[in-house]
């Protein structure tokens, strides 16, 4: 990837990181930990491989993507804002009684293709939405993040046969491999692993990467859309609470708010990496 | 002598006779296609219909995701599964975004028989009534069942339908005047004394009911209650003022389905004796349909009796 648009998207992402602080913070509650390990992911999709048109959000040709983990809704809506689909002012409504961004992933945000929050259900809708380019003949791609923590739904594999048995190469999904849940380190509360032999026993081609490193993200994407005859799942490596150093790799910020003290040391971390990125 | 066909394979032809003016509609199913009857739409639209296997949360979700595409997907199982297994899915992915999806719920009720009572859902009125704007259907014979389902092709938005594994009598399309309307109660016999809802199988027995009560000098009203939710309320308010009282017919559970339904209502509006007739809150038991019905109180003699205690309470 060349050195600009790789700075470009590093930018994105710290905006992205500093607005899911604030919006969590703000509203003194929310998921910060696992839309922190996520958002290069969704950064890169967004800002570099998907197809979409914030003027015209519902556009039937779009790219397609589904946030299956939900509760991700500090990255899904900064990024969307930031793209242009809506003005970052409305991020202070997030969590609030007043005005459309709440809790969780939902559709009347613009740009959001499908409400999401309740685990396992999102990569199925994602699953509908390619066997519906299939059907309409249509070149969009469908994409998905889910969270390591979800996988242990059984409806994640139920949606893996069918997604293999329709061939569904208009679909691409990702694991965002944080390794941590809400009750610990997902090694202890259900082990997951190994997730790459398990998904290719389930028909899906796998890419595994480091979910940070923008070069990497971008490769497994390509790799995906020229992949043929089979959906494709990318295992993200990543950490959780990444970008705000007391949130890293700690269960414990997976759905909690800063404090004052916390939130000023979060936003003084991000705006200093966000200088040093735009030199 | 009148048409006998089963809800659930007047509802499978339906589905074919429909495809080509609705090219929209999709059609999915969780391995039981020879008894929920899509077999026949498999055949004859064979890159239309989707066998998801026995996985009915996907199911539902993938139906949702495609319904965003511009598809009309029907999604069938049993009624057990389509409300039981896979309510949270079409409580978050479907009704919560109100999707169009509609859900088909085959083999309600304890007419399933032999199967018993794992199989035999008594519950789905109530668990799909309680999800915000679903609309809830339970057709009472094949006529009813063709006209329901190309309304539901019409209708924008999230439905649940039971379908019946029991061959019934046609009895609608001998009715003078009747037509068939989503959410509009379809009144089959005037009378001024009771008036039976009934919903599903149990509109023909309470029509024998209706008969039997006539025998006695009773004049029973009889309103076929296909839509139980939105309920046609103005159809019950006027049940309530004109015959004074009211008796509840369904093969379900009679908690949280059509007799809850009528009970909220008229307690708030007008209120009058309402005599529940159902499944009384047990599960059901494997034997012949018939003799499963008859043991269970599902009958139209039940009914009758149900009518003279609504009577009987009356100031």
């Amino acid at each position: 990837m060349e050195k600009s648009k790789l700075q470009a998207l590093a930018i994105q992402a710290t905006k992205a990181r500093l607005l899911a602080v604030q919006m969590v913070h703000d509203a003194a509650s929310g998921h910060p930990g696992g839309s922190l390990s996520c958002l290069d992911v969704l950064t890169t999709l967004y800002f570099d491989v998907m197809h979409v048109d914030p003027k015209n959000p519902r556009d039937p040709d779009r790219d397609r993507f589904v946030m299956s983990k939900g509760h991700c809704s500090p990255a899904m809506y900064p990024v969307l804002a930031l793209r242009g689909f809506f003005p970052v002012e409305d991020l202070k409504q997030f969590r609030s009684i007043d005005g459309h961004m709440s809790g969780h992933v939902e559709m009347h945000v613009p740009g959001v293709d499908m409400s999401t929050g309740s685990l396992g259900q999102g990569i199925s809708t994602a699953v509908g939405m390619a066997l519906g380019g299939k059907l309409n003949h249509k070149d969009y791609r469908v994409y998905a993040i889910l969270g390591d923590g979800e996988v242990a739904e059984g409806q994640v594999w139920e949606a893996m046969l069918s997604a293999a048995k329709y061939k569904l190469d208009n679909l691409c999904a990702c694991v965002d491999v944080n390794g941590l849940q809400i009750d610990g380190r997902t090694a202890d509360v259900m082990p997951t692993e190994p997730l790459d032999k398990k998904f290719e026993a389930f028909g899906w081609h796998v890419i595994t990467i480091d979910g940070h490193d923008y070069d990497q993200i971008e490769k497994a994407y390509a790799e995906a859309a020229a992949t043929k005859g089979q959906p494709t799942m990318i295992l993200a490596k990543t950490v959780k609470g990444k970008g705000v150093s007391f949130m890293e790799n700690d269960a414990g910020w997976h759905g909690k708010a800063p404090n004052d003290e916390q939130f000023a040391q979060a936003k003084a971390e991000l705006e200093a990496k966000l200088k040093e990125l735009e030199g | 002598m009148a048409e006998k066909i089963a809800t659930r394979a007047a509802y499978g032809d339906a589905l074919v006779a429909l495809a080509d003016k609705y090219p929209e509609l999709v059609v999915f199913d969780a391995d039981l296609s020879g008894a929920t009857m899509t077999k026949g739409f498999a055949k004859a639209y064979p890159d239309r219909f989707f066998d998801m296997g026995i996985a009915e949360a996907n199911m539902v979700g993938v139906a949702a995701g495609l319904s965003t595409c511009g598809k009309k997907p029907f999604v069938n199982t049993f009624a057990m599964f389509a409300a039981g297994r896979a309510w949270e899915q079409v409580r978050n992915s479907v009704c919560y975004p109100h999707l169009n999806v509609k859900v088909v719920g085959s083999h309600g009720g304890l007419s399933v028989g032999e199967d018993g009572a794992t199989h035999q859902c008594i519950e789905d009125f109530a668990l799909m009534r309680a999800i915000p704007g679903m609309v809830v259907l339970c057709p009472c014979d094949g006529h009813e069942m063709r006209l329901a389902t190309e309304a539901l092709l019409n209708y924008e938005g999230p439905a649940y339908m039971r379908l019946g594994r029991l061959a019934v009598e046609t009895v609608t399309d001998a009715i003078p005047g009747y037509s068939f309307q989503l959410g509009k109660a379809s009144k089959l016999a005037d009378g001024k004394d009771v008036t039976i809802i009934a919903t599903g199988m149990m509109v023909q027995m309470a029509l024998k009911a209706a008969e039997a009560l006539k025998a006695e000098g009773i004049s029973a009203r009889v309103l076929d209650m296909h839509t139980i939710k939105p309920l046609d309320e103005e159809a019950v308010l006027a049940a309530a003022r004109e015959t004074g009282c009211i008796v509840t017919t369904e093969e379900a559970n009679v908690l949280g389905g059509l007799g809850a339904a009528v009970c909220e209502y008229v307690a708030g509006t007008c209120p009058v004796p309402v005599v529940r007739h159902g499944v009384n809150d047990e599960f059901g038991r494997s034997g012949k349909a018939p003799l499963v019905l008859e043991a269970f109180g599902l009958s139209p003699e039940k009914i009758a009796e149900c009518a003279r205690k609504a009577i009987s309470m009356k100031k």
